[in-house]
């Protein structure tokens, strides 16, 4: 049982990077914006984050410099699918070229420096006095350190904004129907890059976990494909904030299975198992297209480029 | 106040200039990069045009990365054309790759060319089943292909891998995790000093030329691509075109994992494909999906690549530079689309409000 429990307080942990991913796709895709980017801006938050956090030793400096580079990763992408029209999938791919292009790039006098003992220190696990107590449930979620908690934090206000403001009311108009929303004098193309910039700045923050927590150090290619699976992980949650939540988790248990079965002595190849994900996801995903339910689909105008002469 | 207006038609000439410039401008803002480095951008660039074509030997090399781009993108334009988001090129080389090497390990005693060929077969069959699967999902259920072509690049790779580390790790490599090298006769032949792929390159863009341009096939997968309804109008079969034209493009891409496990690295490895499948997807798009565009684009990037890691000796910038190279003129060229397809109009803001003052009278004068 002790092995269970720290097994899934463990997944917490890993699915945290892929939850700020995947929250970032999220925020982008209602605005009716694939960008398969996610893993570029990941990195590019990763080495910026990293790289202020050594200069400065500060934590806070450090996130707030992953999110402006993953802000500014997905500035490129969306001055070219927002105002010139550009194929979102093309955009995407290349930024996340450009992306890996950039970390390596930056990041080359910084493989196998460690994070700063300061920030170490920051993101110490904290237990959450009265919630780490409750058996169970609080070992898993409340004994971590302040990243994971703030992955909480944000899921839930991304939830509240979409499905209880009228700000996410509109986001979520121009991103089903962006002809309704702009008759409905909504500013579509304000919306748009407001909600791709911060879905960029989320996706920064999640590779800066990478770097500055998980591993933590500098590392060539630190998100090692983590930014594809956010990017189905956004299907498998089905556009939810809450929902992300919980598969996140998941798919952070199923990225740290191989280790703990090879505890166990059982015979499974890691590599096997590092498929897992993967093919979890094209599951769930031929599983929703063939239920075809409407909360499972993604936004109407999820792709297309929005003309107003062609409304 | 400036107002956008679709373009009707605009001459090839122009867009070609339009594209041209864009890269200049690429080329410009990269400049200010390697100046930011303490370097001569000029002396780079040339040094970069010298590594890639600068002897014989670098020209050879520069082909040699040309061809898995031009064979693997004329393949993905041809998904591209039906708009169906194939960038499951990585994945597709890797079971091509697998398949011929099972051939080449198992088989190893048949005759060279009976080995090749059935080596070629094989390989094109399994890139082109992977890429059935997702082609399928898509023509019963309308699962999405972006991303099931992208996860199945991910169980492609770890599946290799697994191989490479576990079933088919070669016992006489010392522990080495290594699949056994090829045999002599697995090893395609070489034609005026490069191995014979480029004789399948050409000959497939002049194949994909006339197959998308004078065939009903090819015509039914460009009219699938415009709209699905006029297609459907057309009494075109949408089911089975979606799967042969995603057959032939995988088949495609599983050549070129047949091509790089027999010529280039005599074995199979996970490294084999080297992000081949995602650089040709944008090879593909640069080229308007046009097949012999492909063919002058893949020869331009893989100078690129070539140039990149000749630069990257001779003046120690990182290999990563190349990577950030190419994302930046595929930025500008991206973004120049935009000026192919639309162009700004000045519109004097009295001047509109009087004419929309009149709209509303001549509408209310109709009432």
């Amino acid at each position: 049982m002790g092995l269970n429990i720290s097994f899934l307080a463990a997944a917490v942990v890993a699915g945290t990077p892929l939850l700020f991913a995947t929250l970032g796709a999220i925020v982008s895709e209602k605005a009716g914006h694939l960008n398969l980017g996610v893993e570029g801006m990941m990195l590019m938050g990763a080495v910026i984050g990293f790289q202020v956090g050594l200069l400065t030793q500060n934590p806070f400096l450090a996130l707030f410099a992953a999110m402006i580079a993953g802000a500014a990763g997905a500035l490129i992408y969306a001055l070219l699918t927002i105002t010139l029209r550009a194929n979102q999938v093309v955009s995407g791919l290349t930024l996340t070229i450009f992306g890996t292009g950039f970390s390596s790039f930056m990041g080359q006098r910084l493989v196998g420096q460690i994070a700063p003992d300061k920030i170490k220190a920051f993101f110490k696990p904290v237990a959450i006095p009265g919630l780490s107590d409750i058996p169970f449930l609080g070992q898993i979620f409340f004994r971590h350190d302040m990243f994971v908690y703030l992955g909480y934090i944000v899921a839930i206000l991304l939830g509240i904004y979409l499905y209880r403001t009228s700000f996410g009311l509109n986001l979520r108009a121009v991103g089903e129907n962006p002809g309704a929303a702009d008759a409905a004098s909504i500013n579509i193309t304000k919306y748009k890059y407001v909600h791709v910039l911060l879905g960029g700045a989320l996706c920064g923050l999640g590779g800066a976990y990478l770097s500055l927590v998980y591993v933590p150090a500098w590392q060539d290619y630190v998100t090692a494909g983590r930014g594809w699976i956010a990017v189905a992980l956004v299907i498998f949650a089905a556009w939810n904030p809450y929902k992300a939540l919980m598969g996140s988790y998941l798919f952070g248990g199923l990225d740290i299975i191989g280790f703990r079965i090879q505890g166990t002595g059982l015979q499974v190849s890691q590599y096997l198992i590092d498929m897992l994900p993967y093919l979890v996801t094209i599951i769930v995903l031929v599983f929703v297209s063939m239920k075809n339910s409407r909360e499972s689909q993604g936004p109407k105008a999820l792709g297309t480029p929005y003309y107003r002469e062609e409304r | 106040m400036f107002k956008l207006v679709k373009r009707s038609e605009v001459s090839k000439r122009k867009a070609t200039g339009i594209k041209l410039i864009a890269i200049l401008l690429a080329l410009l803002t990269s400049a200010f990069f390697i100046m930011i480095l303490d370097l001569n951008p000029m002396s780079v660039y040339i040094s970069m045009i010298n590594g890639a074509f600068g002897s014989a030997y670098r020209t050879k090399e520069t082909i040699i990365k040309a061809i898995p781009l031009i064979i693997s993108a004329l393949g993905i334009s041809i998904a591209f054309r039906m708009q169906f988001w194939n960038i499951g090129g990585e994945g597709q080389i890797m079971i091509g790759a697998l398949s011929a090497s099972f051939v080449a390990l198992n088989f190893s005693q048949l005759p060279k060319p009976i080995l090749l060929s059935l080596m070629i077969t094989t390989g094109i069959i399994g890139g082109g089943l992977w890429a059935l699967i997702p082609a399928f999902l898509k023509a019963k259920w309308g699962t999405n292909e972006t991303i099931v072509t992208l996860m199945m690049n991910y169980i492609a790779i770890k599946w290799v891998t697994y191989l490479q580390y576990g079933p088919w790790k070669d016992p006489n490599s010392m522990g080495f995790p290594k699949i056994a090298n090829f045999t002599d006769n697995a090893i395609l032949p070489k034609f005026l000093g490069v191995h014979i792929g480029w004789i399948f390159a050409l000959a497939l863009v002049i194949f994909t030329y006339i197959f998308m341009k004078h065939s009903k096939k090819g015509y039914e997968i460009a009219v699938l691509g415009e709209s699905e309804n006029t297609a459907r109008y057309a009494g075109i079969n949408i089911q089975k075109t979606i799967i042969t034209a995603m057959i032939l493009s995988g088949g495609f891409s599983g050549l070129v994992g047949m091509i790089q496990a027999s010529a280039v690295n005599n074995t199979l490895s996970v490294e084999l494909s080297a992000g081949v499948g995602f650089t040709a997807i944008i090879v593909a798009w640069l080229s308007a999906l046009k097949a012999p565009v492909i063919l002058i684009v893949s020869i331009l990037f893989a100078a690129l690549l070539q140039g990149g890691s000749f630069i990257q000796t001779a003046f120690g910038i990182p290999q990563a530079a190349a990577l950030l190279l190419q994302g930046m003129i595929l930025f500008f060229v991206l973004g120049s689309e935009f000026f192919v397809r639309f162009k700004f109009e000045r519109i004097s803001k009295s001047k509109n409000d009087k004419q929309e003052m009149q709209e509303i009278l001549v509408g209310r004068e109709a009432k």
